[in-house]
């Protein structure tokens, strides 16, 4: 390891108007380690690390780079320095395929594109190298989240880089695949590359990690080597107390079946079939997970059942009424909350206000509208009283909700799905991009709702999750369900087996509750 | 009719199809550009007017068509200019602005037409078609596809280049990222901005150019509102052909096999229909095909949206 830092960020300031982004953040980076960077929802990550690759242009402060002092005015300069980010929100176009997403903007803006063979072959070397499995004619839009993960993370290696940093690389992704990039970044780091990566899993921040910096408030508030620290020190750092992911939970007590599916079939939005003849029920007062490995089905089913995908035949029946095929409208106005997979596709609406978006389903009922009129100081009164009790860190109601921080949207959506007192909720990937602080409060929420009596569907690829706060986990494979288990860690193998279509002969049959 | 009538009348109804379908062709291909880079441009109507008027203003002073058309697709990218400047620079809304420009183009035109050239009564040389040895001669085929004008001949030309510029060069390649990632294209180290000004310029230089073909090509005159409708029929054919050059031309093809067809069969005595129905064709067939072809799915996913970088 060299004795001068790899980069060095030296007492950085950004405000956004009124909102502090950094506050005087210091932070050093040695050549050839894998850094983590942990810190609550807006606490200043993405920020930073958008200063490092000339997204954003700090106001005060310094970049050193290599030993030299470095200000990007935008993202073409870092790459030309050889730094390389995947940002939390891909920057793919989708019309385009791999290696022409590769090519944009490189070259004389009016040469003719002749040389995409060598393109190919450069992508393909680079894909066989790191295993990363990426066809270089493949369309962006056909790709899973994971692939277009992988083929941002090859764009920089295709443009050459010595600096990688990934803002929460795996939020998005299986644990599969999650496995898969921790691999990877350690080989690259073997190829004396050095990575910067965001996350809010402590498990995987201890395995792959050489050190790791905390932020808080827009500061760098410690760093750490990581044979120094445990899982639950960097938690105490993080939130300033002890974060225990036990969870006190009632005896289960199911009530009346809230929502039932009988026989769901339905196709995917590239028509192909997703959901192939799902039953299940959910009683008031239990919280029933969906596990499986995603790609199978999960996300229509979701979707089918909020009204977001046409359903080809079966019905869904939510407190005693017929729901199937009704208007997304129509079934929310039924006690129905749906916390969706993609906040930024069905959740939210990031060019409108913290306050437009939490009435988005309310705006024309009391105490929202009066008279035809909206009720400005009612809107205001309640999503303030949610962004207390959330604790959403934001400037005020009125702000642009796509100018919070991920994990921020994501808990503003929680609350208002919550506030709306729903009979069922429909949860798909609870806590996708939120720190560990909030997803304690956030499942603590969750078993509060359980308590007064309300039927909740947990879907999700993170089994921790899973096993905290159900009463029952169903297995989906092929759009199927194919058992069902109670939440006992004892049966995670069993589980596993599930999840990959493994049926053991002499136990559970596939589960059709109702 | 007999059969060596229906092939006569086949012929000539081919023949005016591609004629009239020409103005389209230009004006579809030049909105399949901007469309891809994410800006809609109602304003094709009046653009084409423009284009229309200044082509035949430009021959009526010197004489020469190729000057006209010239000055056709010079006017078309003036008025692009202002349209570009507002939506873009600005920011204002495309819709109001092409809106605005539709009206400026129809009274401008109107205007300096009443002023300048109408007590002259004049009309101009059009381009006329050229006979190609042989071919020219062939019977049936002859008439339908080799006795046209150059103009009529270049929209082949035109498709082809187009297509190669938008899926074979860098340009075409960050014009159509532009259209459905902008940011991605600011990322990548281009000028946003920059490029929906080029595409503004090329759809509106084609439009100027299928306005002028009016003028220069078809009829000898100016003649308030010539365009009658095709800048909004070209908007239509783009949708319809899923916002592909290729697609443009044969789309427009169709829609000028309806012109055709309605002013053919005006023509036949034996045809009781009233002429006004006939005359609506072009456009009942443009809102029968809207309504059928729900071209969503292809479109550019940021068609209509200004772009802000944060
Ligand atoms: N463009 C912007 N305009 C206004 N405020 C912004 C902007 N970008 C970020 N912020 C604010 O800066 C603060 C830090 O945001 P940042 O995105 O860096 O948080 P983060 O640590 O990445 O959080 P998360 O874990 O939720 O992703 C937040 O309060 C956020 O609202
Ligand atoms: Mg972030």
């Amino acid at each position: 390891m060299s004795s001068r830092p790899f980069l060095r960020i030296d007492n950085i300031h950004k405000r956004f108007g009124p909102i502090i982004a950094s506050d005087g953040v210091s932070l050093q980076i040695d050549e050839g380690e894998i850094h983590a960077l942990l810190g609550e929802n807006g606490a200043g990550k993405s920020v930073l690390m958008s200063m490092i690759c000339g997204m954003v242009r700090p106001d005060e402060g310094e970049i050193v780079y290599k030993g030299v002092p470095v200000r990007f005015n935008s993202p073409r300069e870092a790459i030309r320095q050889r730094i390389g980010m995947v940002h939390q929100h891909f920057m793919l176009v989708p019309n385009l395929t791999v290696a022409e997403n590769y090519i944009l903007g490189r070259g004389s803006a009016f040469r003719v594109i002749n040389d995409i063979d060598k393109v190919h072959a450069k992508i393909r070397e680079l894909s066989d190298r790191y295993a990363l499995d990426v066809r270089p004619d493949a369309l962006i839009e056909d790709l899973s989240v994971g692939e277009q993960q992988r083929v941002e993370i090859l764009k920089a290696l295709f443009n050459g880089i010595d600096l990688l940093i990934l803002d929460e690389p795996t939020a998005v992704l299986t644990p599969q695949e999650t496995d898969r990039l921790l691999t990877l970044m350690r080989d690259l780091v073997a190829d004396g590359k050095t990575v910067v990566f965001i996350s809010h899993k402590l498990d995987e921040v201890m395995r792959v990690s050489d050190r790791i910096s905390v932020m808080r408030d827009g500061r760098v508030v410690n760093t750490v080597s990581v044979d120094h620290t445990d899982a639950r020190g960097l938690a105490r750092m993080m939130v300033g107390r002890d974060v225990g992911m036990e969870l006190v939970r009632s005896a289960a007590a199911p009530g009346r079946l809230v929502l039932s599916v009988e026989n769901l079939i339905c196709r995917s939005e590239t028509g192909l079939p997703a959901v192939r003849g799902i039953s299940l029920g959910v009683h008031a007062g239990e919280i029933v997970g969906v596990a499986g490995v995603s790609g199978n089905g999960q996300s229509e089913l979701a979707l089918a059942l909020s009204g977001l995908l046409p359903v080809d035949s079966g019905r869904v029946v939510l407190n005693g009424k017929d729901i199937t095929g009704l208007a997304p409208a129509r079934i929310n106005a039924h006690g129905f909350s749906h916390i969706p997979e993609d906040r930024h596709k069905h959740g939210i609406v990031q060019s409108l206000s913290l306050s437009e978006n939490t009435i988005l389903q309310r705006y024309d009922q009391p105490p929202f509208a009066a008279r035809g009129m909206l009720s400005r100081r009612a809107i205001g009164t309640h999503t303030r009283d949610l962004i207390k009790r959330f604790r959403i860190k934001c400037h005020n109601e009125n702000q642009r909700i796509g100018d919070l921080s991920g994990g921020n949207q994501q808990k503003l959506v929680v609350a208002r799905e919550l506030a709306r007192n729903p009979d069922f909720i429909l949860v798909n990937q609870l806590a996708r991009g939120i720190d560990i602080g909030a997803m304690e409060f956030v499942m603590e929420e969750m078993l509060k709702q359980r308590e007064s009596g309300k039927a909740i569907l947990l879907i999700s690829t993170e089994l921790e999750e899973l096993f905290a706060i159900c009463d029952r986990i169903l297995v989906m494979f092929h759009g199927e369900i194919l058992g069902e288990l109670p939440p006992d860690r004892a049966r995670l193998e069993e589980l596993g087996l599930l999840m990959a279509g493994k049926t053991a002969d002499h136990s559970e049959q596939p589960t059709l509750a109702g | 009719m007999d059969d060596m009538m229906f092939f006569t009348f086949l012929a000539a109804l081919m023949g005016a199809a591609w004629r009239l379908a020409t103005p389209l062709i230009f004006a579809s291909i030049g909105a399949v550009f901007s469309e891809r880079a994410g800006v809609l441009n109602i304003g094709l109507e009046g653009t084409m007017l423009v284009g229309a008027f200044c082509g035949f203003a430009a021959a009526f002073a010197t004489g020469s068509i190729p000057l006209g058309l010239l000055a056709g697709v010079g006017g078309g990218m003036l008025f692009g200019l202002v349209f570009a400047f507002f939506t873009i620079t600005i920011k204002a809304d495309q819709i109001v602005v092409g809106a605005a420009l539709n009206l400026l183009g129809m009274g401008l035109t109107a205007f300096l037409f009443r002023t300048y050239y109408v007590s002259t009564g004049k009309g101009i040389e059009i381009a006329q078609p050229v006979h190609i040895p042989w071919l020219s001669d062939l019977p049936f085929l002859g008439e339908a596809f080799f006795r046209q004008n150059l103009i009529v001949y270049s929209t082949i030309l035109t498709a082809i280049l187009a297509t190669l510029v938008l899926y074979r060069t860098a340009f075409g390649l960050t014009l159509r990222a532009v259209g459905e990632h902008p940011k991605a294209v600011d990322v990548a180290g281009r000028n946003v901005a920059t490029y929906r000004y080029a595409a503004v310029m090329v759809g509106t230089g084609l439009a100027g150019l299928g306005g002028a073909f009016l003028t220069l090509g078809h009829s000898n005159q100016f003649v308030e509102g010539i365009t009658s409708g095709r800048g909004f029929i070209a908007l239509a054919v783009v949708v319809f052909a899923r916002w592909s050059p290729i697609g443009a031309f044969f789309v427009s093809l169709l829609f000028g096999l309806f012109y055709a067809l309605q002013l053919m069969l005006q023509a036949q005595a034996s045809v009781v229909v009233p002429y006004q129905v006939l005359q609506a064709l072009p456009y009942i067939m443009t809102i029968i095909t809207l309504v059928f072809v729900r071209g969503k799915g292809a479109a550019p996913s940021k068609l209509g949206q200004p772009y802000e970088m944060r």
